[in-house]
C-alpha cells in the first residue's frame, strides 16, 4: 500500500477537572492555603495508536465521550498530547468547526483573507482564489456585509467554500456534511466527494455506521479513551453495532448512559 | 532545530501580516477621521499637556536644548506606545480564545502581532514628531539618527512585556488589574511631563532604573542633538533582551497549557 501519512503512537491526553475555575489569585491563595487546589485527573485518551496510509479513509467511532473530538483535536495540532507523538506529512485541512478564524467585524470578503492565512494559505494565492470562493459560498452581495450579521448557515457555507479551495492531503470530517441549507449541502457532498477520489486521506468522525460503511475503508473504534478495536470498515462497525447491542438496549441507552455518568461523578467526588 | 523555528514563521507571515492589519483597521473602523486620530490626538494631549504644566503650574523648562513641547510629545508618544502595546498583547491570548481553540496557529503569533500593530500606529504617529519639530524649528543633525536605536528597543520592550503578561493573564485575570497601577506608576517614572532636574539621589535613581524612562532620554537626546548617555542605552538594551528572552521561556513553558485555561 501506499506511504504512511499520519503516524499516531501512544497518544495520551490528560485534563485536570478542577471543580470550578481558578482564574484569580485570590481564590488560588484562599484554595492554596485550605489545600483544596486539588484536581481530578481525568484521561481522555490513553495510549491510542494507530497508522494511516495515503488514500485510506478512517472511519472514527465511539460513543458520545469516547474522545473523539479530543483525538482529532490533536491530530490538527489544537491540543498537545500529554504523553505519545503525531507525525503529519502533508496539510491537513480540519472541516471541524467551520470559520473558526473569523472575525465579526469584518466583512465576509475580509474573513475570506484572515481565515485563509489562519489555514496557510498565502495572500496571493486567495487574490487569485477570491472570486471561486464567493461564488461556490453563494454569498453574492452580502460578501461586504459585517459577519456578524451572517446567518449561522452563511457562516458555515462561507467557512466550507475557503477551507475546500485547494485539496488537502488529509481532510478532517466531523459530520459536516450538514452545513447550510439543503443545497448547499448537496453542493458540499459533491464537492467532498470529488475530494475523495483524487487519493486524499480522510478520517471521518460520526455515529452512523452506515455512513462510514459507505464512505470509509478502515475505521478505528474508541472508548472511554481507549482505542477497543481497528482494522477493517466493516468489521469494527460489526463490531461497534454488535457491542452496543449487547451491552445496552438501544431505547434504553440514553438513560443507561446518563447512569453510568453519575455513578462516574459520585465516584470522582468520593476520591476528591 | 532554530531552522524549524524559521521556516514555521516564514511559512506563517501572510497570516501575521493579516493579523496587523486586523488591528488596525478595527482600530479605527466607524470613525470618521479614521487613522488620523493616530496623528491628532497626540497634538492635542501634547498640547493640553503643555498649557496644564508651563502656564498653570508655572514648570520652568531650564536647561532642555529642545522646546518643552516637543519634550513633551516624545515622552507621551514613547509612553503610550509602550503602555497601549503592553496591554494589547497582555490580552491577546484571551482576546483570541475562540481562535486558539478550534485551529492551530503558533500561539507567539497573537502577542507578536497585537506589538506589532500597535507599533504601526506608533511609527505613524512619529509623523507629528516631524511636524512640531520643523514647526519649533529645529535644526536637523545627525544626532537625530540615534533616534532610531531607543525606537527599536521600544518594541523589543514592549513584546518582552508583554509575552510575560499574556501568560500570566490566562492563567490569572487579576494581572490586568494590577497592570493599570503599574504601568501608571512606570508613567510617573518615565518623566513625560516634567524634567528629573529637580530630582537628586535616589529619587533620580528611580527614573534611572526604568528602562523605558532610558528609552524616552535617548530619544530625547537625538532631537536635542547631544550625543545619547552610552550607559543608559546600554542599560536598557540588555533590560530589554533580557525581557524578551524571560517572555519566550514563560511563554514556552506554558503555552501548551493555555488551552485548558481560556
Amino acid at each position: 500500500m501506499g506511504k504512511t501519512i499520519l503516524k499516531v503512537s501512544h497518544v495520551g491526553m490528560k485534563f485536570n477537572l478542577s471543580k470550578e475555575k481558578v482564574d484569580n489569585i485570590k481564590e488560588f491563595v484562599i484554595k492554596l492555603l485550605k489545600r483544596e487546589l486539588h484536581y481530578n485527573e481525568f484521561w481522555a485518551l490513553k495510549d491510542i495508536s494507530f497508522d494511516v496510509e495515503q488514500g485510506d479513509r478512517v472511519g472514527v467511532l465511539g460513543l458520545n465521550g469516547a474522545g473523539k473530538s479530543t483525538l482529532l483535536k490533536i491530530i490538527s495540532g489544537v491540543f498537545k498530547p500529554t504523553e505519545g507523538e503525531i507525525t503529519v506529512e502533508g496539510k491537513i485541512v480540519p472541516l471541524l468547526e467551520l470559520g473558526a478564524g473569523f472575525d465579526r467585524q469584518y466583512t465576509g470578503g475580509e474573513n475570506i483573507f484572515l481565515y485563509g492565512t489562519v489555514l496557510g494559505y498565502s495572500r496571493d494565492f486567495l487574490k487569485e482564489k477570491y472570486d471561486e470562493i464567493v461564488e461556490f459560498s453563494g454569498l453574492g452581495d452580502f460578501i461586504d456585509v459585517p459577519i456578524k450579521n451572517y446567518s449561522s448557515g452563511m457562516r458555515a457555507r462561507l467557512g466550507f467554500s475557503i477551507a475546500t479551495i485547494v485539496d488537502p492531503e488529509i481532510l478532517i470530517l466531523d459530520e459536516v456534511l450538514s452545513v447550510g441549507d439543503r443545497k448547499f449541502k448537496k453542493k458540499s457532498l459533491k464537492k467532498i466527494q470529488s475530494m475523495m477520489k483524487s487519493n486524499v486521506t480522510v478520517l471521518f468522525v460520526s455515529h452512523n455506521t452506515d455512513q462510514i460503511r459507505e464512505i470509509c475503508n478502515k475505521a478505528i473504534l474508541l472508548e472511554h479513551g481507549k482505542l477497543i478495536a481497528k482494522g477493517e470498515v466493516n468489521e469494527v462497525c460489526d463490531y461497534y453495532e454488535k457491542l452496543i447491542e449487547e451491552e445496552y438496549d438501544i431505547d434504553e441507552l440514553p438513560k443507561k448512559l446518563r447512569k453510568k455518568r453519575r455513578q462516574k461523578q459520585k465516584q470522582q467526588q468520593q476520591q476528591g | 532545530m532554530s531552522n524549524v523555528y524559521i521556516q514555521k514563521f516564514i511559512s506563517y507571515r501572510h497570516l501575521m501580516i493579516e493579523l496587523v492589519k486586523k488591528g488596525i483597521k478595527l482600530k479605527y473602523r466607524r470613525s470618521y477621521l479614521g487613522i488620523l486620530w493616530s496623528l491628532i490626538e497626540p497634538l492635542l494631549t501634547m498640547a493640553v499637556l503643555t498649557v496644564v504644566f508651563t502656564r498653570l503650574l508655572g514648570r520652568d523648562a531650564k536647561g532642555l536644548n529642545i522646546p518643552f513641547a516637543l519634550y513633551i510629545l516624545i515622552g507621551r508618544l514613547m509612553y503610550s506606545y509602550f503602555s497601549s502595546g503592553t496591554k494589547t498583547a497582555m490580552r491577546s491570548i484571551r482576546a483570541n480564545a475562540p481562535m486558539i481553540k478550534k485551529v492551530y496557529v503558533p500561539k507567539y503569533l497573537y502577542p507578536l502581532s497585537s506589538t506589532l500593530y500597535t507599533y504601526v500606529i506608533f511609527l505613524i504617529s512619529l509623523i507629528d514628531l516631524f511636524g512640531a519639530a520643523v514647526v519649533m524649528g529645529v535644526k536637523p543633525s545627525w544626532y537625530m539618527l540615534q533616534a532610531i536605536i531607543p525606537l527599536v528597543l521600544i518594541f523589543f520592550l514592549t513584546f518582552g512585556i508583554g509575552m510575560i503578561l499574556t501568560t500570566v493573564d490566562v492563567f490569572f485575570r487579576d494581572v490586568e488589574y494590577i497592570w493599570e497601577v503599574v504601568s501608571m506608576l512606570i508613567m510617573y517614572t518615565s518623566a513625560i511631563f516634567y524634567t528629573t532636574n529637580r530630582f537628586k539621589g535616589w529619587m533620580l535613581n528611580i527614573f534611572k532604573f526604568n528602562p523605558l524612562y532610558r528609552l524616552i532620554e535617548g530619544f530625547r537626546d537625538a532631537f536635542s542633538g547631544q550625543p545619547m548617555h552610552p550607559y543608559g542605552m546600554l542599560y536598557a538594551a540588555l533590560f530589554s533582551l533580557a525581557v524578551v528572552l524571560f517572555g519566550f521561556f514563560v511563554f514556552y513553558k506554558k503555552q501548551d497549557n493555555f488551552i485548558l485555561h481560556i
